[in-house]
């Protein structure tokens, strides 16, 4: 088995003319790598009416029906994170509830509010109540602000996680930009803070500090916005673990962080 | 046969990177199912001399059959030109620069007469975009990356003249070609480095768009793993005939060898 835990579907209310063909990709291309499941979530509109990582209400609401769509779509291929906009509490939390009724099995924080801001609390818990696991986007060791996004980075997801113990937290895309190697430092504590793979980086070493920090036990495996990476980086573990190791990373720890029953064999 | 034009040996200024031996190379390459390699002297970019590093490179590929040599110019030095000379009586096929990293400007009269001068000695010159993630960088490491801008006008130099891209996304690839004559643009050869696949599908738009003729199969390794542009490859609907392009035979048509 093989559990891609980040994952993005695009929609018709996205800017993208090419939307179809780009999740038509997608699906080809995990079937090429062998992805068993994808663990997906939608950042309400891209952008088109409201910012991708400020989205709306109403963009939340859409996206997280969408991804409940894609989820029927492909029930057993695909499943799927609530997302939410910190800053609108009753509405997120109203859809973590409306998620947990339609199948969704994680909870997706992008970059609305900083993670380690108290805002983010009643969701945490909610997640805990749930059992979700809570995919926090990341920008490795963010040394300012950037326009866009109110992006957290290791330290303040960690203080977030430190808060929460018995909730799981992903710390996205070890790959997808920035100093990975300040982020390593700080979850190597943080026992509740697992290491996502994903993002289009693919430096030398940066696999062997991933184990070194957090060992086989809290990495897993994703892809984010470039499947190729994935492929590569996973073909190397491939020649670095031994098959325990690999398969904790390929998919293990994944079903231990998602609720129960998330992934049936397909 | 696979050819990767983007690898290189020597230990990195910013962060500890493994496999950086010539022996570790040949060792990733078997794992990635890479026949031979060109190789670039990876600590010479950040030295006052980078030609320094040339002896020892040479060195180290006389006694690896699987590498090919890509020895450094520094135009902004004196007496580059002998150097240059010096190589390819040397036998070397390719050369590169890296004008962010020397301190020079991209497309400045150094720049301008080392492409005129490889153009001369009918010698490739191969420059990189950048090395790493410009997100990730050391914060002292302010080396500008390689504009577009630059490619273009470099490529204009002379009407030899033959320029190897690396480390370039789709977005400078096609500012580039389209922003070329079709002399110009058959001329730059691209490296598939930092080309996405799926589902973004960069790589299979640029070879639908420019064609598999411009483009080489390159990894930035030890710096990035040599699995990737295999990997990236292994997902696109190529056919056999455009794989073995971008595998080997773009590169070898290059250095003028079958």
């Amino acid at each position: 088995m093989l559990i891609d835990v980040h994952v993005h579907f695009l929609h018709a209310r996205s800017p993208r003319g090419d939307w179809q063909a780009r999740n038509e990709s997608r699906m080809r291309a995990a079937e090429r790598i062998g992805i068993t499941w994808q663990v997906s979530s939608i950042l309400g509109t891209w952008g088109a009416r409201s910012p991708i990582y400020f989205p709306s209400p109403a963009d939340v609401s859409l996206a997280n029906e969408v991804q409940r769509e894609i989820v029927a779509q492909y029930p057993r291929q695909v499943r799927g994170y609530v997302v939410v906009n910190p800053n609108f509490t009753e509405h997120g939390l109203s859809e973590i509830v409306r998620g947990k009724a339609g199948g969704m099995i994680g909870l997706k924080l992008a970059a609305s509010r900083r993670a380690d801001d108290l805002m983010l609390d009643p969701f945490c818990a909610a997640a805990g109540q749930h059992g979700f696991p809570v995919l926090q986007h990341v920008w490795q060791h963010r040394r300012r602000d950037y326009p866009g996004q109110e992006a957290s980075d290791a330290v303040e997801l960690c203080r977030l996680a430190r808060r929460h113990p018995t909730v799981a937290f992903i710390l996205a895309h070890i790959g997808g930009g920035g100093d990975w190697l300040h982020s390593l430092r700080e979850v190597r504590r943080a026992p509740n803070v697992f290491v996502d793979l994903s993002g289009s980086g693919v430096d030398g070493g940066m696999l062997e500090r991933c184990l070194d920090a957090v060992g086989a036990e809290r990495l897993l495996w994703g892809t984010d916005l470039t499947m190729d990476t994935g492929l590569a980086k996973l073909r190397y573990l491939e020649r670095l673990l031994d098959a325990e190791a690999l398969d904790c990373i390929r998919y293990r720890n994944a079903v231990a962080i998602f609720p129960a029953a998330s992934f049936p064999e397909s | 046969m696979r050819i990767d034009v983007n690898t290189s040996v020597g230990s990195y200024p910013w962060r500890r990177v493994p496999g950086t031996s010539p022996a570790a190379l040949r060792a990733a390459m078997d794992r990635a199912g890479i026949d031979t390699a060109w190789v670039f002297h990876l600590p010479g970019i950040a030295w006052r001399d980078p030609m320094e590093g040339n002896p020892w490179l040479l060195d180290a590929c006389a006694h690896e059959p699987r590498f090919t040599a890509v020895p450094a110019i520094h135009p902004g030095l004196p007496d580059w030109e002998r150097e240059l000379e010096g190589l390819q009586q040397a036998g070397v096929r390719i050369v590169r620069a890296d004008p962010g990293w020397y301190g020079l400007a991209a497309a400045g009269p150094e720049m301008r007469s080392l492409a005129r001068e490889t153009a001369r000695v009918g010698i490739p010159l191969m420059m990189a975009v950048r090395f790493e993630d410009g997100r990730q960088r050391h914060p002292l490491d302010r080396a500008e990356e390689l504009p577009a801008a630059a490619v273009r006008a470099l490529v204009r130099e002379d009407p030899r003249v033959r320029l190897v891209i690396t480390h370039a996304d789709r977005g400078f690839i096609e500012e580039v070609h389209f922003g070329s004559t079709p002399d110009e643009s058959s001329r730059i050869w691209w490296d598939i480095s930092w080309v996405w696949g799926p589902p973004e599908d960069h790589l299979a738009t640029l070879l639908e768009t420019i064609g598999a003729a411009r483009f080489l199969l390159g990894s930035g390794q030890p710096l990035r793993l040599a699995e990737t542009p295999i990997a990236r490859l292994d997902l696109m609907d190529l056919t056999g005939d455009d794989r073995a392009r971008i595998e080997s035979g773009n590169a070898l048509a290059l250095l003028g060898r079958s």
